[in-house]
């Protein structure tokens, strides 16, 4: 999520297919990326939205990010040549979080990559980057003699631990076959077309569903008639915080490589030794020398003021380091954050200052995730 | 409060703020100001606080920082900061003179400022300096309608 500090005229935003549930919803609405979009609805705090999140289900309205389709012969080769992930080992209908990144080795975006088949590869990228992510992909499809298309289609992330048995009342797939990152094609409450994936952002189990425009509203309304409550982007952002999940501009940029933000998981040993998408050789390079600074997580003094992005972080008096996201944690009772610090200062329980406004306090470095996630492996 | 919201809530919800403004206020007397904040002058020194429009707005409030008592605010100063889980507000002193005491229940829940704006809610006291400083606040009516423009 990026910060907006000029406020754009809503009549100059686009609107997503749920536009129309969301005012209905009362919901506030603010600019992200162009969209008008949610970020609380009446009635629901943040912290009650996290709550219901964690412990039962809502439905995230993301179709907002960019989902494109990329078809062809080559379709593997070419998304391989813009990304890491490996996904020619990847089986069908599977995904992974992978990086777009640039000839530094620098993070251009976070996304899913998802195989549909070794023709057809199914990806979704961040809304505030789309413009950039949909140049790259349409230059690696031309480079392969690929085919590339825009899907314009309501996207939405229904996340909880309720979440698959709210799902599975409305079709005869069985869900519980699905692990995370597994896809597959779906008739839900008798709507066909719908692409499912078993992901999100917020650490627990749950599915983004790529639902025909026309459709999204009808099956929102049923998934909340049977217990899921709309949540908007500020309880995602909190979410996805507790998770230890990045925030594309915020957390990680162009400038971070993936070692220093501890995402080589998402570059694998046989694509570092392939060698053959942008920046490789810098970020091998990197992961050889080990990276100057790190990412880590951080828990704030309690009784003092939530640590934001951009506040200062000191040891014995030194700067050495900065927030990139900090809020209170509803899940926690505690204020949480990330940032970056130098690699000797990034072992969990390292005790650091951080700086808001004119108070200085105790930070300590810990583990993320904050909380326990929940990802859903299938029973074998 | 002028809520310079850095991440989120940026657009004010009217929520239910007409129906209690007509229940509560009519008797409490209380003046407005356009960043939000409400003023009462009592012999001479005025209680600030924030409307319940603004405390709707920002949502579930975490974190407060008040001004300390003896400090010397002029009109306009930024004397303190509303942090709710996705925003921020700065607190605008509505009057020029010295904090004469401050709400310190609200370091130990500052949520009370959600339930109570009115009332327990309060944030500081200031002595007025001077009166001509009020003119120009809003009445509640005033106020009321301030904020369904501002939300058009």
């Amino acid at each position: 999520m990026r910060n907006s500090l000029f406020r754009i005229p809503a009549r100059f935003l686009r609107k997503t297919p749920l536009w129309n549930l969301h005012k209905e919803q009362n919901a506030t609405m603010a600019e992200f990326a162009g969209f008008d979009m949610p970020m609380i609805y009446k009635g629901v705090s943040i912290p009650q939205s996290v709550e219901h999140t964690r412990s039962v289900c809502s439905i995230f309205d993301v179709s907002h990010m960019l989902q494109t389709r990329l078809t062809g012969e080559a379709a593997v080769t070419a998304i391989e040549s813009v990304c890491t992930a490996d996904v020619a080992a990847m089986p069908d209908n599977s995904g992974s979080l992978a990086l777009f990144t640039n000839d530094q080795g620098g993070i251009l975006d976070d996304l899913i990559v998802n195989k549909i088949s070794n023709n057809e590869i199914y990806i979704v990228s961040n809304a505030s980057m789309a413009e950039q992510d949909f140049a790259i992909l349409e230059t690696a499809a031309a480079s392969f003699g690929c085919r590339l298309e825009k899907i314009e289609t309501g996207l939405i992330a229904v996340q909880g631990p309720k979440a698959a048995e709210i799902l599975q009342k409305g079709t005869t797939t069985d869900l519980s076959t699905l692990s995370f990152m597994q896809g597959a094609d779906l008739s839900l409450f008798g709507i066909d077309g719908i692409r499912a994936t078993r992901c999100g952002y917020t650490g627990e189990d749950g599915f983004e569903l790529s639902i025909p425009a026309e459709a999204v509203e009808k099956l929102t309304k049923k998934l909340m008639e049977d217990g899921a409550l709309l949540a908007g982007l500020g309880a995602r952002d909190t979410l996805r915080l507790e998770a230890g999940l990045c925030l594309y501009g915020n957390d990680i940029d162009e400038t971070t490589l993936p070692p220093s933000a501890v995402l080589l998981f998402t570059v694998p040993k046989s694509r570092r030794a392939q060698g053959n998408f942008p920046g490789c050789a810098e970020i091998v390079a990197q992961q050889k020398s080990k990276p100057d600074e790190k990412r880590v997580g951080l828990i704030f003094q309690k009784g003092k003021p939530p640590a934001r992005q951009g506040a200062e972080l000191f040891k014995d008096g030194e700067k050495i380091g900065r927030v990139t996201s900090g809020g209170p944690s509803p899940t926690l009772g505690l204020n949480i954050g990330m940032g970056y610090v130098p690699l000797e200062l990034a072992k969990p329980g390292t005790q650091l200052q951080v700086k808001v406004r004119k108070n200085v306090f105790e930070a300590e470095v810990t583990k993320m995730p904050f909380i326990k996630c929940n990802y859903y492996t299938a029973k074998k | 409060m002028s809520l310079v919201c850095r991440r989120i809530v940026q657009n004010l919800t009217t929520i239910n703020f007409t129906r209690q403004l007509a229940v509560t206020h009519r008797q409490l007397n209380l003046l407005f100001t356009d960043d939000h904040e409400w003023v009462k002058v009592e012999n001479g020194v005025a209680l600030i606080g924030i409307s319940q429009h603004a405390a709707d707005a920002l949502g579930d409030i975490v974190y407060v920082e008040l001004p300390e008592v003896g400090d010397e605010v002029e009109k306009g100063d930024d004397i303190g900061v509303i942090e709710s889980v996705k925003s921020v507000g700065n607190i605008i002193s509505p009057v020029s003179g010295e904090i004469t005491e401050i709400n310190e229940e609200l370091a130990d829940d500052a949520s009370t400022i959600n339930r109570a704006p009115y009332d327990d809610g309060w944030l500081v006291k200031v002595t007025v300096t001077d009166d001509t400083e009020l003119e120009g606040l809003m009445d509640e009516e005033t106020y009321a309608e301030f904020c369904a423009e501002e939300d058009n």
